[in-house]
C-alpha cells in the first residue's frame, strides 16, 4: 500500500450533493453510516434523558422528585430499551462498520446497498415507534421483560414496546448478513481473510451473532405477546406455562448480544492502538482467532443469568465454568493490547485516550464479569447494583468509549475535516472521571446489598448515591461536548488531508472525504494492515 | 447516613464463606487491574513520542506469551471456579437439623408462616445458631428472597417451590429485600430479618394471640376439602394412605413402567394440583385437580399436615 499524494481533490466526494433526496434515497454505505451515526445519536440522548431524571430522583431515600413509583419504572425501562436496542446493538458495527468495512476491504460498497438503506428505514421506524410508545404509553417492566409480570400483571404498554423491539431485530439481522457476505465475497484482490484488519474480523463475528441470535429473541417476543393477548399458556404457570423458560429464551438472545456491544468496540481499539504507538499490532493472528472464540462461546453462556433462578445446581457448575472460559480470549486481548504499546512510539491524541480508557475499564469490566461467574458471589450480587456497576464498565466503559474513541479516529475520514484536539482530549478525560465517578460507587452499593431498579431504598446507601449522580453530571457534560465540537469542526474546521494519522489501513489509502465509489481503481493488497513504523528520526538506536 | 462501610454485616455462616471467596476476587482483580495499569503506563511513559528510546524491531508474537496467557486466565478462572461451586453448594444444602419455614411472595409483601402456627407479614423472627429452611412460593409474578448480612437470595416462583437456608450467628435485625423486579412498588417489597436469642424467640413464638399448629391448620384443610374421604381411615374411594408418604421414595406408574420419585414438597403440590401427572403406581387416576381452589399459604399448611403424619406411619 502506499500513502497517496495529499493533492487537492479532483473530484466530487460522497459529501457532494446535498439535495434531502439525495441523502434518504441513497444507498451509498458511507452516507448511510452517517444516517445511523445521526440516528443513534438521537436515541443515545433519549435514553441518557431517562436515566439523568431517574438518577436525580435517586439522590434521596425517599422518592420526591418523580411523581410515582410508576414514572420511575419507566423512566429506567426507556433507558435499558432504548440503549439496549437503539443504541448500543448498532452503534459500532452500523455506524463505523457500515461506512468502514467496503472501504477495509478494498470494496466499491456493501453486497446489497439497497438492504442496507432498507435496515436504516426499518431501524428508523421501529426507534420512532418505540419512543412514542414508551413516552406516549409508558412500559414498566424493565428491558428484560420477564414473564409472567410483562405477560399477565403489568398494566402498560408491553406489547406495543415489544413490537418496536421485534421489528428492530430486522435492522440487525439485515445488517449482519450484509456484512457476512460482504466480507465472504468483495475483498479486494490481494485481502486474504489474515490480512484483514481486526476491526473486521471483530465485526464478521458480530454479524454471525446477529443473524443466530436475534431470530430467537423474535421468537421469545412473539410468544410473549400470545400469551398477553390471546392466553396461551406458554410462561405463566397459571396457564400451565413457565416462567423460567422466558428467561432462558431471553438470555438465549441477550448474553450473545452483550458480545454484540463489546465485539466491534475491540474492533476499534485493535485499530486505534497500533496506529498511535507506531508498530504492528501484538499478536495479530491470536487477536482474530479470540473474537471468533468470543463469539462461539457467547452463545453457550446464558444460564448465568439464572444462578438464582432455581435452575439446577449442576446446570449452574456448567455455566459457571463456561463463563470463565469466555474470560481467557478477552484476557489474550487485554494482554496483546497492552503488549502492543512495547517498543512503540505513542502519540496521546484524543482516540489513543478513549482507547486507553477503554483498556482500563474493559480490565475491571471483565474482571467483575469473574467475580460475577464465581457461583456463590453472584447469588449475594445478582440484581443489585454490582451487577448494574459491571455491565455498565463493559458497555459504557468498554463499548461507548471505543464507539467514541472510533468517532474521533476516523471523523476525518468520514467528513475530511479534523476535530480541534484539546476539545477532545478535555471530553475524553471528563467521560473517563466522570464514568468512574458514577460507576464505581455502585459497585460497593452492590456489595452492600441496594437492589436495583428501586424507587426508594434505606437510607444507608445514600451517599453512595450522591457521589453516583454527581459523576452522572460529569459524564453528561463529557458526552454533549463532542455533539458541539464536532459538529462545529463538521462545518468549519480546517481540512484534515487524506491521511492525518498516517495510517496504513486501506480505508485511508484513498481521498478524505472519500468518492462516492471509494477508490478510483480496485487496490491491489500486498501486506497486512498494521504495517506501522515510528518516524526516521524516532528510532533511536541507543542501548537500553 | 455518613458511616460508608464495605462489607455488610456478616450474619450468618455463609456469609464468612462468600466473603472469602468476594476478598479473594477482589485481590484477583486489584492485581490483574495493577498490574494492567503499570504496564501501560510503564509504556507509555518510556516508549512515548519525545523519549530517545530502543524502538528497534518491535516484537509481532509471542508463542511462549501467548500461552502465559491463555494459562493465566485460565488457572484463575477454574480456582474461581472451584471455590465458587463449592461455597455454592453449601448455599443450596441445607442442613440435617434445619428447621423449616414457609414463604409467600405477594405483589408487594413477603407472607412468612412458622410450623408452630405463628404467620407475619414481610419480618421474620429467628433464633440466633438454629439453621432454618425457607420453602418458598408465589402468588403472582417472580420475586426473589434477599437478605446481604446473610449473603443469600433465592427467586421466588409462582407455581413452584424453591427453596434456600441460612444459619444466623448473632443476634440483630436485618433488611429483607425483594430483589426481583415485580412491577409498581418492588421497591417497598422490603422487611427485615429478626434474629433473636433462643429464649427471647421461644418468648415471641409463644406470645400474642395462640394459633393453633401448621399442622393442625392444615388438618383442618384436609377435612375441608374432603381430602379426608379418600385418604383418610374409613376411605370409600382406593386413594393411597398418606401417613409416612412424606420423604418416601413413592412408586409411580408411567405406561408399563413404574419409577421412583421422592415424595417432597414439590411431589405433594403437583399430585394436590396435577394429580393426574404422577399417579402411585397401583391406584386409578380418578383424584380431581384442585388448581386454583387452594391458596398458596393454604397448600403449604396442608403439606406441613401431611408431613406431620410421618410418625404415625406404622399404624396402617
Amino acid at each position: 500500500m502506499t500513502l497517496l499524494d495529499a493533492g487537492p481533490a479532483t473530484r466530487e466526494d460522497y459529501l457532494g450533493k446535498h439535495t434531502l433526496k439525495s441523502w434518504l434515497l441513497t444507498t451509498d454505505h458511507k452516507r448511510i453510516g452517517l444516517l445511523y451515526m445521526g440516528l443513534i445519536t438521537f436515541f443515545f440522548f433519549i435514553g441518557g434523558a431517562a436515566i439523568t431524571v431517574a438518577r436525580l430522583e435517586l439522590l434521596t431515600p425517599r422518592g420526591d422528585l418523580l411523581a410515582s413509583a410508576d414514572a420511575y419504572n419507566r423512566l429506567f425501562t426507556i433507558h435499558g430499551i432504548i440503549m439496549v436496542w437503539f443504541f448500543l446493538i448498532p452503534a459500532i458495527p452500523a455506524t463505523l462498520g457500515n461506512f468502514l468495512m467496503p472501504m477495509m476491504i478494498g470494496a466499491k460498497d456493501l453486497a446489497f446497498p439497497r438492504l442496507n438503506l432498507l435496515s436504516w428505514y426499518i431501524l428508523l421506524i421501529a426507534g420512532l415507534f418505540e419512543i412514542a410508545v414508551l413516552i406516549g404509553g409508558g412500559v414498566d417492566t424493565g428491558w428484560t421483560f420477564y414473564t409472567p409480570l410483562s405477560s399477565m400483571f403489568s398494566n402498560s404498554m408491553v406489547v406495543p414496546a415489544a413490537t418496536g423491539v421485534f421489528i428492530a431485530g430486522f435492522s440487525s439481522i439485515l445488517t449482519g448478513l450484509n456484512f457476512l457476505v460482504t466480507v465472504h465475497t468483495m475483498r479486494a484482490p490481494g485481502m486474504t481473510w489474515f490480512r484483514l484488519p481486526l476491526f473486521v474480523w471483530a465485526n464478521y463475528a458480530n454479524s454471525i451473532i446477529l443473524v443466530l441470535a436475534t431470530p430467537i429473541l423474535a421468537i421469545t417476543l412473539a410468544c410473549l405477546a400470545l400469551e398477553r393477548t390471546l392466553r396461551v399458556g406458554i410462561f405463566d404457570p397459571a396457564l400451565g406455562g413457565d416462567p423460567i423458560l422466558f428467561e432462558h429464551l431471553f438470555w438465549f438472545y441477550s448474553h450473545p448480544a452483550v458480545y454484540v456491544m463489546i465485539l466491534p468496540a475491540m474492533g476499534v481499539v485493535s485499530e486505534i492502538i497500533p496506529c498511535f504507538a507506531r508498530r504492528p499490532i501484538f499478536g495479530y493472528r491470536a487477536m482474530a482467532w479470540c473474537v471468533v472464540a468470543i463469539a462461539v462461546l457467547s452463545f453457550l453462556v446464558w444460564g448465568h443469568h439464572l444462578f438464582v433462578s432455581g435452575q439446577s445446581m449442576y446446570a449452574s457448575a456448567a455455566f459457571s465454568i463456561l463463563s470463565f472460559l469466555i474470560a481467557v480470549p478477552s484476557g489474550i486481548k487485554i494482554f496483546n493490547w497492552t503488549s502492543t504499546l512495547y517498543k512503540g512510539s505513542i502519540r496521546f491524541n484524543t482516540p489513543m485516550l478513549y482507547a486507553l480508557g477503554f483498556l482500563g475499564l474493559f480490565t475491571i469490566g471483565g474482571l467483575t464479569g469473574m467475580m460475577l461467574a464465581s457461583l456463590a458471589v453472584d447469588v449475594h450480587v445478582h440484581d443489585t447494583y454490582f451487577i448494574v456497576a459491571h455491565f455498565h464498565y463493559i458497555m459504557v466503559g468498554g463499548a461507548v468509549m471505543a464507539y467514541l474513541g472510533g468517532v474521533h479516529f476516523w471523523w476525518p475520514k468520514l467528513t475530511g475535516k479534523m476535530y480541534p484536539e484539546i476539545a477532545g482530549k478535555l471530553s475524553a478525560l471528563l467521560v473517563f472521571v466522570g464514568f468512574n465517578l458514577t460507576f464505581f460507587p455502585q459497585f460497593v452499593l452492590g456489595y452492600l446489598g441496594m437492589p436495583r431498579r428501586y424507587y426508594e431504598y434505606p437510607p444507608e446507601f445514600q451517599v453512595l448515591n450522591v457521589l453516583s449522580t454527581a459523576g452522572a453530571s460529569i459524564l453528561a457534560v463529557g458526552y454533549i461536548l463532542p455533539l458541539f465540537y464536532l459538529g462545529f469542526s463538521f462545518w468549519y474546521a480546517r481540512p484534515s488531508g487524506p491521511n492525518p494519522w498516517r495510517a496504513t489501513g486501506l480505508e485511508w489509502q484513498t481521498a478524505s472525504p472519500p468518492p462516492p465509489e471509494n477508490f478510483e481503481e480496485v487496490p491491489l493488497v500486498t501486506t497486512g494492515p498494521y504495517e506501522y513504523r515510528p518516524d526516521e528520526s524516532e528510532v533511536d538506536d541507543v542501548d537500553d | 447516613m455518613w458511616n460508608v462501610s464495605l462489607i455488610p454485616d456478616q450474619a450468618s455462616t455463609t456469609a464468612r464463606r462468600v466473603d472469602a471467596l468476594f476478598l479473594f476476587d477482589l485481590g484477583a482483580l486489584v492485581f490483574f487491574t495493577g498490574l494492567v495499569v503499570v504496564l501501560i503506563l510503564g509504556f507509555l511513559i518510556r516508549y512515548r513520542q519525545s523519549a530517545k528510546v530502543n524502538r528497534a524491531d518491535p516484537p509481532r508474537t509471542s508463542v511462549k506469551l501467548e500461552i502465559l496467557w491463555i494459562g493465566t486466565p485460565l488457572a484463575l478462572g477454574m480456582t474461581m471456579f472451584t471455590w465458587g461451586f463449592i461455597a455454592y453448594y453449601h448455599q443450596y444444602s441445607p442442613p440435617a437439623d434445619a428447621t423449616d419455614i414457609y414463604v409467600v411472595g405477594k405483589r408487594w409483601m413477603w407472607k412468612l408462616q412458622h410450623p408452630e402456627g405463628k404467620s407475619e407479614i414481610s419480618e421474620l423472627h429467628v433464633p440466633v445458631g438454629q439453621a432454618v429452611r425457607l420453602v418458598m412460593t408465589s402468588e403472582d409474578v417472580i420475586h426473589s428472597f434477599f437478605v446481604p448480612a446473610f449473603r443469600i437470595k433465592q427467586d421466588v416462583l409462582p407455581g413452584r417451590y424453591t427453596e434456600m437456608w441460612f444459619r444466623p450467628t448473632k443476634a440483630g435485625r436485618f433488611h429483607l429485600f425483594c430483589a426481583e423486579f415485580c412491577g409498581t412498588n418492588h421497591s417497598r417489597m422490603v422487611g427485615s430479618v429478626v434474629v433473636q436469642t433462643p429464649e427471647d424467640y421461644a418468648r415471641w413464638l409463644s406470645s400474642g394471640v395462640g394459633s393453633a399448629s401448621m399442622a393442625r391448620q392444615g388438618e383442618e384443610l384436609f377435612v375441608r376439602y374432603h381430602c379426608m374421604g379418600c385418604h383418610g381411615a374409613s376411605q370409600m374411594v382406593r386413594a393411597p394412605r398418606l401417613e409416612g408418604v412424606y420423604g418416601s421414595r413413592v412408586p409411580i406408574q408411567e405406561g408399563s413402567a413404574i419409577r421412583f420419585v421422592t415424595a417432597d414438597d414439590r411431589y405433594i403440590r403437583d399430585s394436590i394440583l396435577l394429580p393426574k401427572s404422577q399417579v402411585a403406581a397401583g391406584y386409578e387416576p380418578v383424584m380431581p385437580s384442585f388448581q386454583g381452589q387452594i391458596a398458596e399459604a393454604d397448600l403449604l399448611k396442608i403439606i406441613e399436615y401431611i408431613k406431620s403424619l410421618g410418625a404415625k406411619g406404622t399404624d396402617r
